[in-house]
């Protein structure tokens, strides 16, 4: 039996995908993040706790999953932070995140960016389910 | 899935999709492969990410796919296609994240023979001095007033910052500069992530290796370049970084809802685009080329610094080091160019990525001393195998509008490489073939594994057979820098 919320990495030539699945929204979003560190290698240092609030916008669950994995993305590469509470709230096109976290102790893979490539959030019988493909 | 009997032959190495394939296809996709080549492509999703493309608004000609092909997002790796000027489409996801990424060609005066028990401390020296890794900076920091002039200069601010020197930068693609960058039209994420990164190899697929000059195919060529059979040359492989990166990833999201306002319709939404000359379209082109020049000067800078280091190393063993540029090219960019359909010259915007141009002899860009031999075309192999030097031929702007492979091509997934190579074994195998190695992460190396790509003579030889290259020189590895 599948657990109510989780990730894995699946195969592609190029690039990482990674299946994950989430009983809402907003799970799906903080699993997704989740994974995404994982397949990074981040790991977090030591150092003060960091917190953001973020508030993000887009035209539908696909934009909004793209939005705010790109925001991890530039926060990891500009601020050197990574976050470990992830409290989201997902509704009608918005995003509000806040995020705990702490600096980057160190990070084995570069993911350049989130794609849109065949990008569907699908609704199943447990919640929802996607598969994201990172240009690495 | 594209059925592989779909597929209409042409020649042995040229294979075409007919737009029967599929009622949304606007032009035929021609492939350049052996037999043995395209049976290995037709086992995963390029062909149809090909076909994808070929349903774009305003695509002319054929989309074409070199052998080096792999699945990529939305538009395949190792894929080219022009659209019509003015009103045709323009598609950040069909250039790639990485704007720019291309590979830069260094020869030297130095003899493998003299300097061979020299190649660990050369391995090192330019693993000191060209910074690489996930998230390195650089030693530069720059303001946006200088961030700006790295947009719009390109290698020519480098060669005034005293990175380089006047033939570097004629011998780079272009002249080492898109015209037409606009730094207004580059977000602040983008500026942010720039600031630190020019001078950095970055990680991943990225590398520096030194190699020796195997075997000259083309003496004629190959003298014009200054290769000569076992001297050393420098290939570094890098692009945009984090700046490029931000850039398309800005524009892939603004693209969204271009594509509901010009009522375009895409079979996969990081195919999303918007004509040439709309405003969102202009804003992206002005952005990306802002991008690609940023990535010209990146590497100029890192040129500067392998010369550096090969100083360090080598002076005292050999006769004063020197390197000087073969070529730099681009094998993901859009760029505005002329060729032929069914004999009518057209201005057009070809989109290349994963492909390198390959223009052939008499093609005004090239600097005086290339004209007659074409353009040098830069073919990295996969770590620890061969690489090529080769030359775009007479009839390649009709065949592939100029277009050539730019690499081996992936076979084999990342995770599956990760678990079935193990990072430090590989090392001491190339290390035991007398290939140095500085890597800065085993998991990393592992991915890049040799048996994860296809073989690039094979390669190499399919697009020498369709004559859209010739052979001028291998080379073969004795060190790979990788972050």
């Amino acid at each position: 039996m599948q657990a109510r919320q989780g990730h894995r990495e699946l195969g592609h030539t190029a690039d990482w995908a990674l299946e994950v699945w989430a009983p809402d929204l907003a799970t799906l979003l903080a699993e997704a993040a989740i994974g995404m560190y994982r397949l990074m290698g981040v790991v977090r240092a030591d150092g003060p706790r960091q917190r953001r609030r973020l508030e993000l916008e887009g035209a539908d669950r696909e934009s909004l999953l793209v939005e705010f994995l790109a925001e991890l993305l530039y926060l990891a590469e500009s601020e050197g932070l990574a976050f470990d509470v992830l409290e989201l709230v997902a509704a009608e096109g918005r995003l509000e995140a806040r995020l705990e976290g702490a600096p980057i102790g160190s990070q084995t893979k570069e993911i350049k960016a989130v794609t849109y490539h065949k990008l569907e959030v699908r609704d199943t019988d447990q919640g929802l389910e996607t598969c994201i493909v990172f240009d690495v | 899935m594209v059925d592989l009997k779909d597929l209409r032959r042409i020649s042995d190495h040229e294979w075409e999709i007919p737009t029967s394939v599929r009622a949304d296809m606007r032009v035929p996709v021609r492939v350049f492969a052996s037999r043995a080549l395209l049976e290995a492509i037709g086992g995963e999703s390029s062909l149809e990410q090909a076909v994808n493309a070929a349903t774009l608004p305003g695509v002319v000609g054929r989309v074409l796919v070199m052998p080096d092909v792999h699945q990529g997002y939305g538009f395949p790796i190792g894929g080219v296609a022009a659209t019509e000027l003015p009103h045709g489409l323009i598609s950040p996801g069909a250039i790639g994240y990485d704007i720019n990424c291309g590979v830069r060609l260094l020869a030297s005066n130095v003899r493998f023979a003299d300097v061979e028990g020299a190649i660990g401390d050369l391995a090192s020296a330019l693993d000191a001095a060209c910074p690489s890794g996930v998230g390195t900076g650089g030693r530069l920091k720059l303001d946006d007033r200088e961030l700006e002039r790295v947009c719009r200069e390109g290698g020519e601010w480098a060669r005034r910052r005293g990175y380089g020197t006047e033939s570097d930068v004629a011998r780079t693609e272009g002249g080492g500069v898109l015209a037409g960058a606009d730094f207004a039209k580059v977000g602040r994420r983008a500026r942010d992530r720039g600031r630190t990164q020019v001078g950095t190899l970055g990680a991943g697929n990225h590398f520096i290796e030194v190699e020796v000059v195997d075997e000259v195919f083309d003496v004629d060529a190959a003298r014009a370049m200054g290769l000569e059979e076992g001297f050393l040359t420098v290939l570094i492989h890098c692009g945009s970084r984090g700046f490029g990166h931000q850039v398309c990833t800005d524009y892939v999201k603004s693209f969204q809802g271009a594509v509901e306002r010009y009522h375009i319709r895409l079979p996969d939404r990081e195919l999303v685009c918007a004509p040439n000359d709309s405003p969102e379209g202009q804003d992206y082109l002005a952005a990306m080329r802002c991008a690609a020049n940023y990535a010209f000067a990146n590497r100029q800078v890192l040129a500067h610094h392998a010369r550096g280091a090969f100083t360090e190393a080598l002076r005292g063993r050999t006769r004063e080091p020197h390197l000087h540029q073969v070529y730099d090219i681009a094998h993901n960019m859009g760029k505005t160019e002329e060729h032929a359909f069914d004999g009518v010259r057209r201005r057009v915007c070809v989109h290349r990525k994963g492909a390198t141009r390959a223009f052939g002899p008499g093609f005004p860009d090239l600097p005086p001393e290339y004209r007659a031999i074409g353009q040098p075309v830069l073919v990295p192999g996969s770590m620890g195998t061969a690489s090529w030097v080769l030359a775009g031929t007479e009839g390649s702007s009709e065949r592939s509008l100029a277009s050539c492979c730019h690499g081996a091509g992936r076979t084999m997934s990342r995770s599956r490489a990760k678990r079935t190579i193990h990072g430090g074994a590989l090392r001491k195998e190339l290390e035991e073939r007398g290939i140095r190695v500085r890597a800065g992460s085993m998991p990393g190396l592992a991915e890049e594994a040799p048996a994860a790509y296809k073989d690039v003579d094979a390669v190499v030889d399919a697009v020498v057979a369709a004559g859209i290259a010739r052979k001028v020189a291998r080379l073969r590895p004795v060190a790979v820098v990788k972050g």
